[in-house]
């Protein structure tokens, strides 16, 4: 059997468990939105600061639930297969043909499923409460793309994570980290209007902003070449050093002969 | 004839120096089964771990179906079918989803993993089962299911850690008949760890006993226990006959043994049960019962390691348990 076929088997596998823990996809879909509601409602008075790039705050806030979003799917991702490992699951897929790459691609593919309905999820309510994308159709494809990248990332830290430690315990204390990393970022304000210096540098800093930008600038500027190019570059980067980092840690892990 | 299995001077070191496995030699014949028999952190499980590729020796070398085990790992895993001590099921699949994504990873034909899926559930009495999620299984059923995994790409050599621990009699006679079927109709070659010395005793064709990480025993259970060959004889006095009277006659005729029910003495040759009974006659002193006790591979253990496998244990294998 070839590598795609493995891949393919257990993404599924991984899906399948996903719809078969309603919390692991109730709370990602709809966590996020509320806090959207909330925030919009609560800052909504930020659109009257000069230069603040648009007048709802519900475009402008609507980057957030993507990225949160990618933070539910990937720890719940990095649990389940901590799982496996406490369980002894991996080693019993240890002992059949597959590759080990397969392991981890196929984990991250139920991740990366996980990550495109959560992105035409957030889409489309953005869309039905009146948000309009600047970018047009193309743009939201390229938000899709952008949510998939995003979401690798962050997946394969999780995964990461998982295969370092072998323990579930472990991987959900990773995700107050992963908060810290969105809240002190530029999710509720453009970084230019950040007046508290430390929080400016520590936003400017963090590349979690630059992710935040790239979806936002698709939604409220149009075409903003930097941001995506940011976006793309950093969503990248992170996944080849995840992907990288986890393929070790699971050579370690798995150590058939 | 090709061993199925061929180990030498097998060795396994832990963080600290651990030994869990210290060096062992064994030879499986193809089609036997072979019971590895030893306490809690005897080295089994750690064994068991080396020879079905999923951690390296440190040091030795072990063939298993003619392949090596460190330079030919997927050939290694080919042939070879494994239910490890804890039953590795994912609790939100099904047994069918469970075997449908085995024979998968194993290569199987879609066209062929219906059927095959059909037969193994029939064959370990889950077809009804089949398409309730794992979480809701009994242990015994999981085990089944485990076997049935094991089984799932038809392997020449099978290897079974503790499959019975925590089942209950009825499951663990099953299993015990399903693996007996394996070797009788398929041909298939059995490595068995347990820590049970009848389930030993009734399915192993030949016995390794293992104790801190080294083989001190090997043969057939009959072999074994004809090797310690003395029978033990315990009585029960009865009321009034004071047991040191017992004790003196006994030990005439060996060394006597600890006993909760009276007294007892393993017989070294000088005599037999008859001339115990006619030596307790003739002194006139009355026994309430007499009992003969053949060996069991539980002497075997305790002449070959000072201890009784009963009750024995110690610590746990790193990693592999």
């Amino acid at each position: 059997m070839n590598l795609t076929s493995q891949v393919l088997h257990l993404a599924r596998r991984s899906v399948i468990r996903t719809i078969r823990q309603p919390a692991n996809w109730i709370t990602p879909l709809v966590f996020p939105l509320a806090l959207m509601a909330v925030n919009s409602g609560g800052l909504d008075a930020a659109t009257s600061l000069p230069g603040f790039p648009t007048d709802s705050f519900i475009a402008f806030f609507l980057a957030f639930p993507f990225i949160q979003g990618s933070l539910f799917a990937t720890v719940n991702a990095g649990v389940d297969l901590a799982r496996d490992i406490q369980t002894g699951f991996l080693n019993r897929l240890a002992l059949t043909p597959m590759q080990s790459a397969a392991l981890l691609v196929g984990h991250l593919g139920g991740v990366i499923v996980m990550g495109v309905v959560q992105a035409a999820w957030y889409l489309s309510v953005g869309l039905l409460i009146g948000v309009r994308i600047e970018a047009g159709p193309l743009g939201m494809l390229v938000i899709f793309v952008l949510a998939v990248f995003i979401v690798l990332a962050f997946g394969s830290f999780g995964a990461l994570a998982a295969l370092r430690t072998g323990s579930t315990e472990a991987v959900h204390s990773l995700f107050p980290v992963f908060f810290v990393f969105l809240f002190i970022s530029s999710m509720n304000l453009p970084r230019n209007l950040i007046e508290t210096e430390w929080f400016q540098v520590a936003a400017s800093l963090n590349p979690v902003s630059y992710l935040i930008e790239a979806i936002r600038s698709l939604v409220i500027v149009g075409w903003d070449e930097q941001a995506l190019v940011l976006g793309f570059s950093i969503s990248i980067g992170l996944a080849i050093v995840g992907l990288t980092l986890s393929s070790l840690s699971l050579r370690t892990r798995m150590a058939r002969t | 004839m090709e061993r199925a299995i061929e180990v030498r001077g097998l060795v396994r070191e832990f963080k600290g120096g651990i030994h869990a496995v210290a060096g062992i030699d064994l030879d499986v014949a193809p089609g036997e089964i072979y019971g590895f028999l030893g306490p809690n952190g005897a080295g089994k499980s750690t064994t068991v771990h080396m020879l079905t590729t999923l951690l390296p020796p440190t040091a030795g070398s072990a063939r298993v179906g003619g392949h090596d085990i460190v330079q030919e790992g997927p050939a290694v895993r080919r042939v070879i079918g494994a239910a490890l001590q804890e039953a590795a099921l994912d609790p939100l699949l099904t047994g069918r989803e469970h075997l449908k994504l085995q024979l998968a990873l194993h290569g199987i034909p879609r066209t062929e993993r219906d059927a095959r899926t059909d037969e193994l559930l029939e064959r370990v009495g889950l077809r009804l089962a089949a398409d309730r999620k794992i979480g809701g299984y009994s242990g015994g059923m999981k085990r089944r299911l485990d076997l049935a995994l094991a089984l799932a790409h038809r392997p020449r050599i099978l290897f079974l850690d503790e499959p019975t621990t925590g089942l209950d009699p009825q499951s663990r006679s099953a299993l015990w008949d399903e693996v007996v079927r394996l070797k009788r109709d398929e041909g298939v070659t059995v490595f068995l760890t347990t820590q049970y010395l009848e389930e030993a005793d009734v399915l192993a064709d030949r016995v390794g006993i293992i104790d801190h990480g080294r083989i001190v025993a090997e043969g057939t259970p009959t072999a074994l226990k004809a090797e310690i060959g003395r029978p033990t004889v315990e009585a029960v006095p009865t009321e009034g006959t004071e047991p040191a009277q017992v004790e003196e006659i006994f030990g005439r005729f060996g060394e006597l043994q600890p006993s909760t029910a009276g007294v007892a003495v393993r017989l070294d040759g000088k005599g037999g049960l008859a001339d115990v009974v006619r030596a307790l006659d003739s002194a006139q002193v009355s026994v309430e019962a007499l009992h003969l006790h053949a060996p069991t591979l539980d002497d075997v253990f305790l002449a070959k390691t000072g201890r009784s496998l009963e009750g024995s244990e110690e610590p746990s294998e790193p990693d592999a348990e």
